[in-house]
């Protein structure tokens, strides 16, 4: 055994130094347990958003795409439908979209981020069931109504934006999926886009 | 037989654990029936790992199978039924002697100095408990199970910026699915058990560190030389007691307090039995009728609560119309009783003889935690939601309070020694 005097700030240094390595280590070796938490690459393909090609669809016209095993629908909404959406803020629960059922671009009168088209998850929120989309015979079950969806389950209504009417069973208006437009004739459902 | 015993005292503390914890372990004389509910926690805790550890050995954590395991551990298993109900039942109980092993705490002054950190232990037993409460429930797979975690998970999307990729990540996937099912399985029958096991062991070690309290919240340790011999208690207690401090008024542990404990454990088992075997859904409160129904990620339940040992704090959540806040303030109401030790700051411990003010204020806070329970139950609706917000405010009304007039409290003279 040596009997040289301990050069303390050596030592010092060399603590120091193994436990900055050492703790860069314990980091790194973090890194593969909290990334194994993340959605697999199955759950992410069966989550991957989904494109919608808006280009032929006629005015009044609903389409539907699946999206996380939910319906997703896209209507092109006439002139009328977005006329009549004023008229019928004081028969809806939540008229102003309060409850976050929306993202943010589409907390507005028409729901969507542009006027003419209603993106929305085709469930009910009552109990899950998918409601009908009445395109001209809405008007015999709320007066004043352009178009709208009717819940064959428990007699939900909705109007042209997904909005729920007063006095029925279902608590929230509809969900609006986070979606943008690639271009003119394309959606993408699943993400809010970088226009968000 | 001595042979052994020494053989082994030779090579591991044996005999010298047995009497610094058991036998010579000196227990205050005056331990009412409050004082049961530490060693009826301890029961309970075993009683969920080996039911726990059966009912693993059935059940299928997977989204296909869970449910149906569970019906196939209910229907076909030999006594798959009792395991089941042993542990669900235990769940509940767990709680209901936590709760009342804190209040205890809270009554007698258990968390003032110097026991501080034996409050934080078991503040983390309660959190991690929660936590096992809550991830297990997720396992049956039910209704209940499916949305009473899709409502607790989206609490963390409260948090800004990064809410929505933490949910995501405590998930596994876009929604509630097979694999946050089975890391929920992970953390229920390993890690978390681990932890609470290790938490138990820290929390009993603080505690005979320190000593225990006792109902009139006065010190058992005198200074060494002041007693003299005829007023000490007949029995051995360990040096390590003794070395510093004149024992008085209390019991050796075992066999004395165990033999009483016993009778509690008995009354106990009375009424756990009779749950287990003539209420075991508790009229919907130990488990909930949506879950006597396969998870749908498509068909919301009508009403969503979460089993009553959350619901006080789900209904602090509940009062606040902001969601942010509401989070902030449910996780407060916890951190309230963290630091609890430091927001009293009064030097007496026994409410017998703290101010009628307090006496008032741990009731009111007592009725409040009660009264939140009640109403996180019931469906939000005005009325109820105004009540809400009243007993919230009576809840941390009670912290506030009792850091103010703690400093200066009035309270009546404190004995020097427990009455004979």
């Amino acid at each position: 055994m040596s009997n040289a005097p301990v050069d303390k700030g050596r030592r010092r240094f060399l603590t120091v130094a193994t436990s900055v390595v050492g703790a860069a280590g314990a980091v790194g070796v973090a890194v593969p347990f909290i990334a194994s938490w993340n959605p697999s690459e199955k759950a992410k393909n069966a989550g991957a958003p989904v494109e919608v090609n808006i280009g032929k669809t006629e005015p009044g016209q609903l389409i539907r795409v699946e999206w996380r095993g939910q319906p997703v629908w896209v209507v092109r909404r006439t002139p009328e439908m977005l006329a009549s959406l004023e008229t019928l803020n004081d028969k809806l629960r939540d008229p102003n979209s309060d409850e976050p059922q929306q993202p943010e671009y589409a907390k507005n009168l028409h729901r969507s981020r542009k006027e003419e088209y209603f993106i929305a998850v085709g469930i009910c929120t009552h109990l899950g069931c998918s409601p009908q989309y009445l395109e001209n015979t809405m008007g015999e079950l709320v007066e004043g109504a352009q178009g709208g969806f009717f819940c064959p389950c428990h007699g939900s209504t909705f109007d042209i934006a997904g909005r729920v009417f007063q006095g029925v069973p279902a608590p929230y208006n509809l969900v609006i999926p986070p979606h943008y437009y690639i271009n003119d004739t394309t959606i993408l459902v699943g993400e809010d886009g970088e226009q968000a | 037989m001595n042979k052994l015993i020494a053989w082994f005292d030779e090579r591991i503390p044996m005999t010298k654990t047995w009497n610094i914890h058991l036998a010579q372990y000196p227990a205050p004389k005056n331990f009412n029936f409050w004082y049961i509910f530490g060693v009826l926690a301890t029961l309970v805790l075993v009683n969920q790992i080996v039911t726990g550890i059966w009912l693993t050995m059935n059940y299928v954590p997977t989204g296909e199978g869970a449910f149906a395991s569970v019906e196939f551990i209910m229907r076909d298993i030999e006594y798959g039924w009792l395991l089941r109900y042993m542990h669900s039942t235990g769940a509940s109980a767990f709680f209901v002697v936590v709760y009342l092993h804190m209040f205890r705490g809270m009554m007698y002054g258990s968390y003032q100095k110097p026991r501080e950190l034996l409050w934080i232990f078991g503040m983390l037993i309660f959190l991690v408990l929660m936590a096992e409460a809550f991830m297990g429930y997720l396992l049956p797979w039910g209704q209940m199970s499916y949305w009473g975690a899709q409502v607790i998970i989206s609490l963390f999307g409260a948090i800004p910026i990064i809410g929505d990729d933490l949910t995501q990540w405590i998930r596994g996937d876009y929604v509630i699915s097979g694999a946050t099912l089975n890391r929920f399985f992970a953390l229920h029958v390993i890690a978390l058990p681990l932890v609470l096991v290790i938490l138990v062991f820290l929390h009993i070690i603080a505690l005979h560190e320190v000593g225990s309290n006792n109902p009139e919240g006065i010190s058992i340790k005198k200074p060494k030389g002041s007693v003299p011999e005829s007023e000490k208690p007949k029995f051995k207690f360990h040096e390590r007691f003794t070395n510093k401090y004149d024992i008085v008024d209390a019991f050796p542990f075992f066999p004395y307090y165990i033999v009483k404990d016993l009778v509690g454990i008995a009354i106990f088992l009375f009424f756990f039995c009779y749950v287990i075997f003539f209420a075991p859904a508790m009229g919907g409160m130990f488990l909930e009728p949506p879950n006597f129904e396969a998870a749908n990620p498509l068909k919301t339940p009508e009403h969503i609560a979460p089993v009553w040992y959350f619901t006080p704090f789900y209904a602090i959540l509940r009062a606040v119309p902001n969601k942010l806040l509401g989070v902030i303030l449910m996780f407060g109401a916890i951190v309230a009783l963290f630091v609890l030790p430091w927001l009293d700051r009064g030097k007496v411990r026994s409410v017998r003889y703290r101010s009628t003010l307090h006496k008032i204020n741990l009731t009111v806070f007592a009725i409040s935690f009660i009264v939140l329970g009640y109403l996180g139950l019931k469906p939000a609706t005005d009325v109820y939601t105004f009540f809400a917000r009243v007993f919230t405010f009576l809840y941390f009304a009670f912290f506030v309070l009792l850091f103010f007039y703690s400093k200066n409290e009035k309270c009546k003279p404190v004995p020097e020694r427990i009455t004979k």
